[in-house]
């Protein structure tokens, strides 16, 4: 049967990130509010559930610096959840490690862009990068809160360092 | 086959560009035009408030109310005065469970005293239920102080009976337990587990939202004390449900929801309270739902719940034989040979259940995916979430087998080898 809406959904990139995902850890114990790393960064972390389904992720952020130039030098995440969710979360790791907070929130607001789009935003590959790759799961309503759940934890864990 | 497929016109759509396969019937079933007409009959001829009013369409309004009352009493073998109106199967839960917490509290007759739970008394549950029946009798017993514990379930997906004979001891005042499980499909054996609980002197609280619209019941026989069961899942609308209680018990239990059209005297103090099923069925009632509901009843009589109850064994069958019989799926739950109600939820390994359901709706079919609200049965099989396939009446065998098709072609696709 294997439709071409199911590729286009699908795409070999996300099933490729699911299957091996980069930046996802065993474990992330609980944060202290105002945790500092070994290495001096400032940490905070965020856990996200997708009710419907269950999914769920961790993702933990250490920046360097102060303000929207803070770096984040430290991105870990744990979870358990769909093929979309875990690619997504992969893809987030990849997208975001080693930028500044203010690239990261330019991305996020992006990848939040072109999933509500109903599939009518051509993303631009040269900028999301892999992160184009779930432009097709715009189409299916139910699946965005899937793909953004990585991203959900990521932008409050960022929030709480602000 | 034919004629029953007919009298579900929801069924006859096209979903993805394929005709819709609905295996979620355990979540919620389809409506017959009958039932549908009944509703909409009620509206064009006799629609007003039932049990006030002295004109004739508030009579006749209240006259086809209570008759639904009667017919849903009859399908389940009950008395008409033990069958109480609900939204839902978990209003009714919760019923009976704020009933038992007012009553600890004081409140109600002096009678009303022996429903009283505190420190030192348990409820006992099992590992099996839907949250519906789970979390009301721990929101209870953290109301009243008692202690909550569970029957387990073993590997095969039935109830640890050895140990359930461990459990309900003499500080046992209340077993809830569902009469056939929504995830594995088990039919539990309710006759002895009441016999075990009745020992005690504790009450049996029945979750029949899986049995009475698949098998044959008689609660009177199967001597439970309180059952739940909801429309929507017997062919009926949404927004109703039915409690059954022994009118003994219930008659000397303190309401839950209070107001209008549940009382005898008020004072601007004090109220006193009508014979049960009045006395918890407050406000305007869900009377066309009612009505509608009996005739899902008529439908269901009409085709014989024998009848049902053995062609969803088979096609209970052919799902278990299907499912077991495609490499690298996992059955949840008795195997081939075990009784079950028609369904079957599997686990796809290394694909998420939320993938599986989404490549069977590309394909037209309709499944459940997720935990089923029954977390803590998904964690003691060793899943976080499943995939179900549920049947119903009008389920045909080809649907099952398309089902079991696409099913094959899932882990190729999310490249799992095997």
């Amino acid at each position: 049967m294997t439709s071409s809406a199911m590729q286009q959904l699908y795409q070999q990139i996300i099933l490729d990130h699911a299957k091996s995902a980069h930046g996802a850890v065993p474990e992330l114990p609980t944060l202290d509010a105002g945790s500092v790393s070994a290495a001096g960064l400032r940490q905070a972390q965020s856990h996200q559930v997708n009710t419907t389904c269950g999914d769920e992720v961790t993702v933990r952020v250490g920046l360097t610096g102060a303000g929207t130039d803070a770096e984040i030098d430290e991105f870990a995440w744990r979870g358990a959840g769909c093929s979309i969710s875990m690619a997504s979360a992969s893809v987030l790791n990849d997208t975001v490690r080693g930028t500044s907070v203010a690239e990261s929130e330019a991305m996020l607001n992006l990848f939040r862009e072109m999933l509500r789009s109903r599939g009518t935003i051509e993303p631009d590959e040269e900028v999301l990068g892999d992160a184009a790759a779930f432009a097709g799961v715009s189409k299916y309503p139910a699946r965005v809160k899937c793909a953004m759940l990585p991203w959900v934890a990521f932008e409050a864990a960022l929030l709480q360092l602000r | 086959m034919l004629r029953i497929r007919n009298d579900f016109p929801v069924l006859h759509q096209l979903v993805n560009g394929h005709p819709l396969n609905y295996l979620d019937s355990g979540a919620t079933s389809q409506n017959p035009i009958s039932v549908m007409e009944a509703e909409q009959e009620y509206y064009e001829q006799r629609n007003a408030a039932v049990h006030r009013g002295a004109h004739t369409l508030a009579f006749a309004a209240t006259e086809v109310f209570e008759a639904a009352r009667a017919t849903v009493a009859t399908f389940v073998g009950a008395p008409e005065n033990s069958i109480v109106w609900t939204s839902n199967a978990t209003e009714g839960v919760n019923l009976v469970s704020y009933s038992f917490s007012n009553a600890s509290l004081g409140l109600g007759a002096p009678a009303s005293a022996r429903f009283r739970l505190g420190a030192g008394d348990e409820i006992v549950v099992t590992e099996m239920e839907h949250h519906s029946n789970l979390i009301p009798w721990q929101q209870l017993a953290l109301r009243t102080g008692a202690t909550l514990r569970f029957i387990p379930v073993l590997d095969d997906g039935t109830l640890d009976l050895a140990a359930a004979a461990q459990i309900v001891n003499p500080r046992t005042r209340l077993l809830a337990v569902t009469h056939a499980s929504n995830v594995v499909g088990t039919i539990n054996p309710i006759a002895e587990l009441v016999q075990l609980a009745h020992a005690v002197d504790a009450l049996v609280f029945l979750d029949a939202c899986q049995s009475v619209p698949h098998l044959a019941i008689d609660l009177t026989a199967l001597d439970v004390d309180f059952a739940v069961f909801s429309g929507h899942k017997m062919l009926g609308p949404t927004g109703i449900g039915v409690l059954y209680g022994k009118a003994e018990l219930l008659a000397d239990m303190p309401p839950f929801l209070t107001g209008g059209s549940m009382i005898t005297t008020v004072d601007m103090q004090t109220a006193e309270f009508l014979a049960p099923p009045q006395r918890f069925e407050a406000g305007t009632q869900r009377i066309s739902q009612a009505l509608a509901l009996a005739s899902a009843v008529d439908y269901l009589d009409h085709t014989g719940m024998g009848r049902i109850r053995a062609r969803e064994a088979e096609l209970g069958r052919r799902l278990v034989e299907g499912v077991t019989s495609i490499p690298g799926v996992r059955l949840l739950g008795p195997g081939v040979g075990v009784e079950r109600i028609g369904l079957a939820a599997v686990d796809v390994a290394g694909v998420h259940a939320h993938d599986v359901g989404q490549f069977l709706d590309e394909a037209g079919i309709a499944v459940r995916v997720g935990h089923h609200c029954a977390q803590p049965l998904h964690r003691r099989l060793g899943v976080t979430a499943s995939t179900r396939a549920s049947t119903y009446l009008y389920t045909t065998d080809d649907e099952v087998d398309q089902f079991l098709a696409v099913l094959a072609e899932v882990a190729p696709f999310f490249g799992v080898s095997r």
